[in-house]
């Protein structure tokens, strides 16, 4: 009960100090700024991740209409758009999370690498490891240690790293900025972390894996607005090795962290994804008068 | 507990514990630490040890439990995760259902069916696990002994058991449960990392309730085992005996003296059940209010 309580307001905590009424001129110059400092003669890794007629339904409600997007390598892609639009039904679709609600159903497909991962005879759990997910309230396993936890993806999928483990913790909690605070504590149990050290830990754990591909869904929603600068650095540090697909409510924040912005919208009926371009141009110039009226906060 | 259900457990306790207060007092300490239980004839003195039927008592419920507990937490968890939606509601019916037979139809099918299957099992273990004390046989008597009797209880414990795990199991938080199965887990692996540490308490309370049960479990022991009111530390071998069972089969020739005597050990059985029953189900309260 208590955690619920913390967590809700800490994430309206988070929203008053985020929503100062964003006018388009402003979030499109810290956007601009953003991608600037981007690098494209670093070669990024990861692997590219493409979304073709994607259709969700829970049951006999239809959540998401034909949603096509194309996710570069290398790329930080944010999802914005009001709530109920279908936002986490659609990242969910593209890691296999989707089946996991009973009577959900789906259409379409998902390329990772030009590989169909709905193709019959496919390892769905080959597939997670490689796209990986940070989910909107922090989940690190309680009964581990923060070093457990870290470790525990090549656990559970029964995998081996080709480096040793304490290379390992070092290399995915520095990657995840929180070595520092952690480096004495390995052994400690991760419920004594704070939401947004729990959130930093269940991005490293992520990376223990090492995917290509890394989906979050709101990941600071629950967090206090320190916490949220925090991950938003990691997340302009792993878009370098990584494929980056972060569904957000904070328009600064897309804005601060992403490549290219796509906007969904549901008017009554499934969720549609409308636009999508750069994030400077999504919120200085968009080409629907409906975006348009969401990033300058008519709306939403 | 109701107000009632506490007034009447003390009255029983209190009848036991008067009733029986006689052997406690002649007998002292040695009545539960003695193992040889004899009536003094003709005036000659009462010898009453409960210790081999407290043995008895315990070996067998040792032995429902380690069968039945391990059954119980696959079963819960085949019916939370792994069972069709059309077909759960059937099992959980039949498991929920299978709590209220009474004992005797337990006893009369491991008498019939279990029996010939379980001599068959009791071979095989004392084949190759025979060099262990525990599963020694003095001569081939594998017929009617407590593991049996224990295999019996085992399949008695086992409603109860699943039905508590079960209710554990389904409640893992659902985030713990997708942070596993998004770093590429299995199901199995999932259950081993998320839902095991989760409910591993909820089963020990359980399996606590279970073993309430079998202690004081009459019937069926009486059915199925060779009751003979000695130590038996060989679980394979055909014969013991549990404190219930005792005061069914020496109420009706007990003299005066022995019958009281039989009425303190079924407060030393009250006393254990009690207790047993007690941790059970504070483990199980602590475990489903703070879900850890
Ligand atoms: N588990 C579910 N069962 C039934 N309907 C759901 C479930 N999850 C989401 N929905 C419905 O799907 C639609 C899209 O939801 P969601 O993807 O969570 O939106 P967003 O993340 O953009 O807020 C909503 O209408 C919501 O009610
Ligand atoms: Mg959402």
């Amino acid at each position: 009960m208590m955690s619920t309580v913390n967590s809700n307001n800490e994430e309206n905590n988070g929203e008053d100090m985020s929503i100062t009424t964003p006018s388009t001129s402003s979030l499109s110059s810290v956007a601009a700024n953003h991608a600037s400092q981007r690098q494209p003669g670093n070669a990024p890794l990861g692997s590219g991740l493409e979304a073709r007629g994607i259709h969700a339904w829970f049951g006999k409600h239809h959540a998401l209409e034909n949603v096509s997007l194309d996710f570069a390598a290398g790329t930080v892609t944010a999802l914005i758009g009001p709530s109920g639009c279908g936002k986490s039904t659609f990242i969910r679709t593209l890691n296999r999370m989707h089946e996991f609600i009973p009577s959900a159903a789906m259409a379409g497909e998902v390329l990772l690498d030009g590989k169909d991962i709905y193709e019959a005879g496919t390892d769905v759990t080959k597939i997670r490891l490689q796209i990986g997910m940070v989910f909107q309230k922090p989940n690190p396993f309680p009964s581990m240690t923060i070093g457990q936890n870290v470790l525990s993806g090549l656990k559970l999928a029964q995998i081996k790293s080709p480096k040793n483990n304490d290379d390992l913790l070092e290399e995915c909690l520095t990657r995840a900025g929180l070595w520092t605070e952690v480096k004495d504590r390995l052994d400690a149990h991760a419920g004594g972390l704070s939401g947004g050290q729990q959130q930093r830990l269940c991005i490293a754990r992520s990376l223990a894996v090492n995917p290509k591909v890394l989906l979050m869904d709101e990941p600071c929603s629950a967090l206090d607005p320190g916490s949220t600068l925090r991950i938003e650095d990691t997340i302009g540090q792993l878009a370098q090795t990584m494929t980056i697909i972060i569904v957000t409510h904070n328009m600064q924040q897309a804005a601060r962290v992403s490549d290219y912005t796509a906007f969904f919208l549901s008017d009554g009926g499934p969720g549609q994804m409308i636009e999508v371009g750069p994030t400077n141009e999504m919120f200085s110039r968009p080409k629907d008068q409906r975006t348009e009226n969401y990033v300058s906060g008519r709306f939403g | 507990m109701s107000m009632s259900s506490l007034l009447i457990l003390t009255l029983i306790g209190l009848f036991l514990s008067v009733r029986g207060f006689q052997a406690f007092q002649t007998q002292g300490l040695g009545f539960i630490t003695k193992v040889d239980w004899t009536a003094g004839v003709d005036g000659g003195k009462d010898s009453f040890g409960l210790g081999a039927m407290i043995i008895g008592t315990l070996v067998i419920s040792a032995i429902a439990l380690v069968i039945g507990v391990p059954l119980s937490v696959l079963t819960a968890l085949f019916l939370t995760f792994y069972a069709p939606e059309r077909i759960k509601k059937a099992l959980v019916t039949l498991v929920d259902l299978m709590a209220s037979f009474p004992s005797i139809l337990f006893g009369l099918w491991g008498f019939i069916v279990l029996m010939p299957m379980a001599e068959y099992w009791a071979k095989l273990i004392h084949k190759y696990v025979g060099w262990i004390p525990l599963f020694k046989m003095p001569s081939p008597a594998y017929t009617r002994s407590p593991f049996i009797a224990g295999v019996v209880l085992a399949i008695m414990i086992i409603p109860i058991v699943t039905s508590v795990s079960r209710e554990i199991f389904g409640q893992t938080p659902l985030d713990r449960i997708q942070a596993a199965y998004a770093l590429g887990a299995t199901r199995w692996a999932m259950i081993k990392a998320v839902v095991l540490p989760f409910g591993a308490s909820g089963v020990v309370g359980g399996a606590m309730l279970g073993l309430g049960r079998a202690l004081g479990e009459t019937v069926a022991v009486y059915s199925v085992l060779n009751i003979v009111f000695k130590v038996n530390f060989q679980v394979l071998y055909g014969f013991g005996g549990n404190i219930a069972s005792m005061i069914v089969g020496k109420w009706g020739e007990a003299s005066l003296s022995e019958s009281k005597a039989l009425l303190a050990a079924g407060f030393v059985l009250f006393v254990m059940t009690l207790l047993v029953n007690l941790l059970a189900n504070f483990i199980v309260r602590r475990t489903v209010k703070t879900g850890k």
